[in-house]
């Protein structure tokens, strides 16, 4: 059943955009944003819509931190870890969020509801120190406020 | 007259609360004005980023300014006056255009950010938009080309290339080349730097119209916008404006009837910091791992899908549009020594004034800090900046006064880079932030060159053990010959340039690494 509307994600990713020049990225973005990571076994058919080896599909997937194998928590968390935040206290916020999820970078926590990301820098260097909450960034953040958007999802999470 | 109110939508400006001030701004007035009506635009952030948000509000003397404005904040601003501009409010400051940090900037290239609806291709003409593009339909290529080169513009990137010379470079590859291409570089990934960002997210038609310039100066019919993944506010004004302008025909076919033709396309990077660097830049283009190539080739000549390919960043495309319209002398005028024309500096890290200033090239770095500035934001001393991003040399106070031009920096080891300054106070680690610098490489290296890929991992190691004293003289010794190694054998930037915040930290602040 998820096969299969798997399939259906790639299949549309690779209609929509298979005609553009370097059309790979396009498609692994499109794929990704659809199903939250890239299903293993779905390499294969984006290789061959391309003309491509699974080894180059596999290749790109594994050198950019965009893509992912398997799923990622249902929010993901991103901490920017770079020189503007650090002079801002950033390392600080970096430990907060770790231990508030109980977590280290690029890890999952056990209930599933959050990931843990570094980010190297979100341009948003003048409103340092900085986090991405899924799609929303917020700026100036102190190790309260970042706690506090944590556990608000948390509880949201919670009610569903 | 219907009261009008600006409030920025940038990504920096949402990031502190813009949109919830913007929310309930309208919900208070709506309930205070009943039929009553005002105007609100969503503009670009005027880049004095410690105030945001900033509401603006339009008056008879010009705009005047509120902030930092919190939703908190928003009905005591109506009670004193919003809508009049009244200037009693604590967070009230003064007409917009008097703030001195704005007053005493050189804004060319970023002289539309704030002021306009980023969309609004009206509001675009009415600064003088789209001026440059209708001188160029009437100029040859080569004219064109020299025009650039007459302005002494230099890649804003980073590496400070002639601009002109690249773009002549690509006219020469001639029409049997075939496709040429005009890439806009947009990953713009160094901490302390947010131009690109604000120049896309605030005026985006400037863009635009720079690489449409570009495509009729070389001869190439497409251009590519690498922008990357972390700007998604960028990416959906860019969308928008590209889809604007084509269909006000300033894009596409016969552009202004002049028989040129020319579109562009964003295409997303995936968070790899080395995509920045413009061979690697082209292989993620081209769908590809993003390894970088050796050169030569360069990219002008076998470039995007090997074909000739002008390969240049946000800031350098968007300054076109004004050397076109004003002249190349006009921006040559400002600046000095061999930089001319002007830089967006970004103020980032530890400033209680962080900000774009945008100035000609020859400020000194202490009247960025302190006069811009406003020296640091912790009240503590500061101690050191690093300049031009992640693989830019730490300065420390002994050096601020130099003037930041390309080779002023040269001189002290430095590099301008993207214009981005980190401000540090004095609570900063020196050895945690050379072994930042080696963990970063680790992370970003493409992984093509041994020393980078290896070395940096090596560099984390040494710099743990010269810090817990273990064979301190002879781990110093071997980092230095490592910073060699990567130094001369590395393809790009990447490894060629780590070792320079790792040397200038070590040369000038070894106490933090006892």
């Amino acid at each position: 059943m998820s096969d299969s509307k798997n399939t259906g994600a790639v299949n549309t990713a690779i209609d929509a955009n298979h005609h553009l020049e370097g059309a790979l990225l396009p498609i692994l973005h499109q794929v990704q944003n659809n199903l939250g990571h890239i299903p293993a076994d779905q390499v294969g058919i984006i290789a061959k819509a391309l003309n491509l080896s699974r080894a180059e599909v596999h290749g790109v997937i594994s050198f950019y931190p965009s893509f992912t194998t398997s799923p990622q928590g249902t929010n993901v968390i991103e901490v920017c870890r770079a020189e503007s935040c650090q002079a801002m206290g950033g390392r600080k916020i970096e430990a907060t969020v770790k231990s508030a999820l109980g977590v280290n970078f690029e890890e999952t926590t056990e209930c599933g509801k959050f990931t843990l990301e570094p980010v190297y820098c979100l341009g948003n260097c003048a409103c340092s120190p900085t986090v991405k909450i899924n799609s929303q960034i917020y700026g100036r953040v102190t190790s309260h406020s970042v706690v506090s958007l944590i556990e608000n999802l948390r509880q949201a999470g919670d009610q569903k | 007259m219907t009261p009008r109110i600006y409030i920025p939508q940038d990504s920096s400006a949402i990031s502190v609360g813009a949109d919830t001030v913007a929310d309930r701004l309208a919900e208070r007035l709506v309930a205070s004005l009943g039929n009553k009506e005002v105007e609100f635009v969503r503009n670009g952030s005027r880049g004095l980023f410690w105030l945001e948000p900033m509401i603006e509000v339009e008056t008879d003397a010009g705009r005047v300014a509120y902030g930092p404005v919190g939703a908190d904040d928003v009905d005591s601003l109506i009670e004193q006056g919003l809508l009049e501009g009244a200037q009693a409010h604590p967070l009230s400051q003064g007409l917009t255009e008097e703030i001195p940090y704005l007053k005493n900037q050189q804004r060319l290239t970023f002289k539309r950010i704030g002021l306009i609806d980023p969309l609004s291709i009206r509001d675009y003409q009415a600064h003088d938009g789209f001026k440059g593009l209708k001188r160029v339909i009437t100029m040859s290529c080569q004219a064109c080309v020299d025009e650039v080169k007459k302005s002494g513009l230099r890649g804003r990137g980073g590496a400070a290339f002639p601009t002109g010379i690249k773009w002549q470079t690509v006219l020469d590859a001639g029409a049997a080349a075939g496709q040429k291409y005009i890439t806009c570089n947009a990953d713009e990934g160094d901490s302390g730097t947010f131009a690109d960002r604000l120049q896309m997210e605030a005026d985006p038609f400037a863009l635009i119209e720079g690489m449409t310039i570009a495509g009729i100066a070389v001869g190439a019919d497409m251009g590519y916008i690498y922008l990357r993944e972390e700007y998604p506010h960028a990416h959906a004004i860019l969308e928008q404006a590209i889809a604007i302008a084509t269909e006000h025909n300033f894009l596409g076919k016969d552009i202004l009837g002049s028989g040129k033709n020319f579109n562009i396309q964003v295409r997303l990077g995936a968070k790899a910091y080395i995509c920045g660097e413009e061979t690697s830049m082209l292989e993620s283009l081209e769908g590809k791992r993003g390894e970088v190539r050796a050169k030569p080739p360069l990219p002008a000549l076998e470039g995007l899908f090997g074909k000739p390919t002008v390969v240049n960043n946000v800031i350098s495309l968007s300054s076109i549009p004004i050397i076109f319209a004003e002249g190349a002398d006009y921006y040559k005028d400002f600046g000095m020594g061999r930089s001319r024309g002007t830089m967006p500096f970004q103020l980032a890290g530890n400033l209680k004034q962080p900000g774009l200033v945008e100035l000609g090239f020859g400020v000194t770095l202490h009247s960025l800090l302190y006069d811009y500035g406003g020296g640091s934001a912790s009240g503590r001393p500061l101690r050191v900046v690093q300049v031009g991003g992640p693989l830019g040399t730490y300065l420390p106070e002994s050096q601020w006064q130099v003037e930041m031009d390309y080779e002023q920096l040269a001189a002290i080891k430095g590099v301008l880079g993207h214009g981005g300054l980190v401000a540090f106070d004095d609570t900063v680690d020196m050895s945690q932030q050379a072994r930042f610098s080696m963990e970063f490489c680790a992370v970003e290296s493409c992984g093509k060159c041994t020393p980078c890929r290896i070395g940096s991992v090596r560099g984390v190691e040494v710099i743990d053990k010269i810090c817990s004293n273990e064979d301190r003289d002879s781990n110093l010794d071997l980092l230095n010959s490592l910073c060699d190694t990567m130094e001369n054998g590395s393809l790009c930037a990447m490894g060629g340039m780590t070792p320079f915040p790792i040397r200038s930290a070590l040369e000038h602040f070894s106490d933090d690494f006892k």
